[in-house]
């Protein structure tokens, strides 16, 4: 299967050796099939029973959007309550909970779905498939989500409150000492893990299977190289999740001693098993975002690419070295001096492909005619704020500069450079690009930039000063701290307001686009390139049906 | 000169996908609440689930009900074939994840913790001063609190299951290959002889359990060597059971008369399935009992 030839004739012979290859075999009847070519079902049944991956991706998306701005609501509480020192206007069990569940959502309910959901539109679009290789596991895996959090969500409202361990859930604050809930959340966790490998399933069966003709490995847009290697890391590490929730399952409730070291366990043990999951995960939520960044900047700097081989090498480097890192999160439990070395020499290693990718991206725009249309300006953002955070974290990647900054704002400032203005930017980046091509309207330029520049402006003055008193020493997670860092928590709180009221703007924008405005062409925008521009804006229920011939 | 695929077949509208949502939901929540309710005196939680499973099982007869109808009509093209095919290999590489997790729990005890709490390394006043007198082993017989168990011996029942299980593999790869001479007969045989052993050895592991927390007293609440033991057994039993359903299914089709040489996916999902349970049950053979 993997062995396409790269040899780019599209002769009828070469093709011929292709599909057989493929296993896909030909018929030589007419097109007789202009019964398939209906739209979709009228009401509500349309979006419960669909099997569409345009319609599964729009559900998708809009959950992760609700999701982020529960989040984020969560977010706002604590940033009031951190405006200033002194226990001010939540119970410290209740700040607990939101961070908690502010972890959870943001990476489970926004950061992935909004993933998968792009994944759905563009994947089959990108790759000329009429659809995802298994519609309806697809659909099963996208109704699964809303009733996960439901759960988790409903678990806040009940006696004894939600999770309250971190969105880590360490035992033993996630055993001995959590709630009596806790099973309901190991319950949401186990679905949403469900979901995210059926996702994963149908994302890798559609690339390797329901490429179109020609579509050779070296011609994939980079977003679904970098997809391809994301639900490999989903499916190997998720069910990784799913045995660390049931052995915290069984410590708490059946008197197993997995985490306890009174029965011969270990809490440490916990560590090991959730970053074997974890520290992958980070990458789930990051390489699709490299790939819809590797669409955009050639989009808008009217050149091809700088390096897409070494683009791929580098992401398959980055999935590789992610799973054997995951130590560098523990430096402080006392590993043996081995151990620490090998996981900070491993963690430093990973600069080397995230850098080859940033350099390409700045290759890719060195005399490039650049235009900055808000894609554009999203990805420009990304490349500059995730290096930001790349760099801090290769100072956490040294192990006693670690012992220093562990559990500290430090860290919080870290990975909200790599999830806010990383992923999510991206995830913005993503959806200004190619919400024309969904909805068939521009959307509303000048509200676009404004919410662009106010994000841009406010996330920084929200996590920069992270840093500053994370070195100071301010521990995360804690809901009062001490007064040398009042000023600047206001400051970040200030930050943190407004980046949140922004994103409103964002949901103002992508209504009025859906509701109506300028009409585009297929080719949104003038120099992107892709298969998803072919088909018309806003593009058809049902496409390439018949797979297209791929161009040279 | 044009030319022209046979079509990927894409599903219509299907409510099925939407009905296990709801099963799920249902299943979730009563087990949490399940959970929550031990040694307790509501009960709601058990009745959540109930319909849970049975939200569940409805779903599980209509989806593939419909999906055997549509491969019966020859909607299904070689290309379907090969996702469905894929589909299923990822699905088992996610379950061989599942159990990477328990036994990197299982090595972890055995090389580290233990050995740790015993004073090895540099953890000589971890045992000293917080678990005077313990002494690392494994099995862990006498857990650092002080409870004690008796040792699952590989001989006798685990033996004979490694037996059956190993036979079983055997019998049902006979079956695929009577599926692909078309040897219907000999098929039948193969399947019946493959799902007896299944339920075989179900039927010895329940013996063997009901001897650890009889005879033993090797209990899920006996340290991390019963936790380990008796998560790692159970989770592969859950499989053994759920390949032994799937292998039914795939018996009452093949005398139904369904399969032919070239279309027989479920066969080959539920064929795969057992032998990675087979696998799966070598590595507890050796690191549970054996070594």
């Amino acid at each position: 299967m993997n062995s396409i030839t790269q040899d780019n004739e599209s002769t009828q012979e070469q093709l011929d050796q292709i599909k057989t290859q493929e296993g896909v075999s030909i018929t030589d009847h007419d097109d007789t099939h202009t019964e398939h070519h209906h739209g979709p079902e009228k009401g509500i049944k349309r979006w419960l029973y669909t099997t569409n991956h345009k319609d599964i991706g729009s559900m998708y998306l809009v959950f992760s959007l609700v999701m982020f701005l529960i989040g984020g609501s969560m977010a706002m509480v604590i940033r009031a309550e951190l405006f200033q020192p002194g226990l001010q206007l939540v119970d410290p069990h209740f700040f607990n909970q939101m961070t908690t569940v502010h972890g959870l959502i943001m990476v489970f309910g926004a950061v992935m779905p909004a993933f998968v959901g792009l994944a759905n539109w563009m994947v089959p679009l990108m790759i000329g498939a009429p659809d995802m290789a298994l519609p309806r596991m697809n659909n099963w895996s996208f109704w699964i989500l809303p009733f996960a959090f439901a759960i988790l969500l409903g678990s806040l409202f009940m006696e004894g409150g939600g999770p309250a361990f971190g969105w880590t859930f360490y035992a033993p604050l996630s055993t001995t000492y959590s709630n009596d809930n806790t099973a309901l959340f190991v319950f949401a966790i186990h679905i949403m893990g469900m979901s995210s490998i059926m996702g994963a399933i149908n994302v890798i069966v559609t690339i390797v299977n329901m490429r179109a003709p020609g579509m050779t490995w070296m011609k994939l847009p980079l977003f679904v190289w970098t997809w391809l290697i994301t639900a490999f890391l989903l499916i190997a590490v998720m069910p990784v999740l799913a045995g660390t929730v049931t052995m915290v399952l069984t410590d708490k409730y059946f008197g197993t001693s997995f985490f306890n070291a009174m029965g011969g366990g270990d809490p440490v043990m916990f560590q090991h098993i959730f970053w074997f999951f974890g520290h992958p995960e980070v990458y789930i939520m990051i390489l699709p975002a490299f790939g819809i960044v590797s669409s955009i900047i050639p989009a808008f700097s009217r050149k091809k690419l700088f390096g897409y081989a070494s683009m791929v090498y580098a992401t398959a480097s980055i999935a590789f070295l992610s799973f054997i890192v995951w130590a560098h999160h523990m430096f402080t439990t006392g590993m043996p001096l081995a151990g620490e070395l090998f996981f900070m020499y491993t963690t430093m290693l990973i600069s080397v492909p995230t850098g080859v990718k940033v350099f390409n991206w700045v290759a890719t725009m060195w005399r490039g005619s650049l235009s900055f249309e808000v894609p554009m300006l999203f990805a420009i953002a990304f490349v500059v704020l995730f290096t930001i955070g790349g760099f801090s974290g290769l100072m956490l990647a040294i192990t006693p500069a670690d012992f220093q900054y562990h559990d500290t704002y430090f860290v919080v400032a870290h990975f909200h450079y790599v999830l806010v203005t990383g992923a999510i930017f991206s995830i913005m980046a993503g959806v200004y690009y190619w919400l024309p091509k969904w909805t068939g309207n521009m959307f509303d330029i000048a509200l676009a930039k404004w919410h662009f520049w106010l994000s841009l402006v406010s996330v920084n003055v929200l996590f920069f000063p992270m840093h500053f008193v994370g070195l100071a020493g301010m521990p995360r997670r804690i809901p009062d701290y001490a007064l040398q860092f009042a000023d600047f928590n206001a400051i970040i709180s200030i930050g943190g307001f407004a980046f949140g009221l922004s994103q409103l703007l964002f949901v103002v924008v992508v209504y009025k686009c859906i509701k109506g405005g300028d009409k585009v062409p297929a080719k949104v925008w003038d120099a992107a390139e892709g298969l998803e521009w072919e088909v018309d804006s806003p593009a058809p229920y049902h496409t390439f049906e018949t797979p297209p011939k791929i161009k040279n | 000169m044009k030319e022209q695929y046979e079509k990927y077949y894409v599903p219509a509208q299907s409510p099925w996908p939407f009905v296990g949502a709801v099963g799920l939901f249902f299943i979730a929540v009563g087990a949490g609440l399940t959970v929550m309710q031990m040694g307790k005196e509501a009960s709601s939680g058990q009745y959540v689930l109930l319909v849970g499973i049975i939200v569940i099982l409805y779903m599980l007869f209509g989806w593939f009900k419909n999906v055997i109808d549509e491969s019966m009509a020859g909607l299904y093209s070689k290309q379907l074939d090969v996702s469905f095919r894929q589909g299923m290999a990822w699905f088992i590489l996610s379950e061989v994840m599942f159990f990477f997790a328990f036994f990197g729990a299982l090595f972890y005890a055995r090389m580290l913790s233990v050995p740790w709490l015993g004073g090895a390394d540099n953890n000589v006043m971890t045992n000293e001063v917080l678990w005077n007198g313990f002494e690392a082993a494994w099995p862990l017989l006498t857990t650092p609190s002080g409870e004690t168990t008796q040792a699952m011996g590989w001989q006798g029942l685990p033996l004979i299951n490694t037996l059956i299980l190993l036979t079983s593999s055997i019998t049902v790869h006979f079956a695929h290959v009577s599926i692909e001479k078309n040897k219907r007969t000999q098929l039948k045989v193969f399947m019946m002889l493959t799902v007896l052993l299944g339920i075989g050895f179900l039927f010895l592991q329940v013996e063997e359990y009901i001897h650890a927390y009889n005879e033993l007293g090797l209990t899920l609440e006996s340290g991390i060597y019963g936790n380990t033991f008796f998560m790692l057994t159970g989770f592969h039993g859950m499989h053994v059971t759920l390949g032994t359903i799937m292998l039914f299914v795939v018996m009452l089709r093949v005398f139904k008369g369904h399969f032919s040489p070239k279309n027989h996916f479920m066969f080959l999902a539920a064929a795969w399935y057992w032998h990675f349970v087979d696998v799966v049950w070598l590595g507890l053979f050796m690191f549970v009992y054996v070594i």
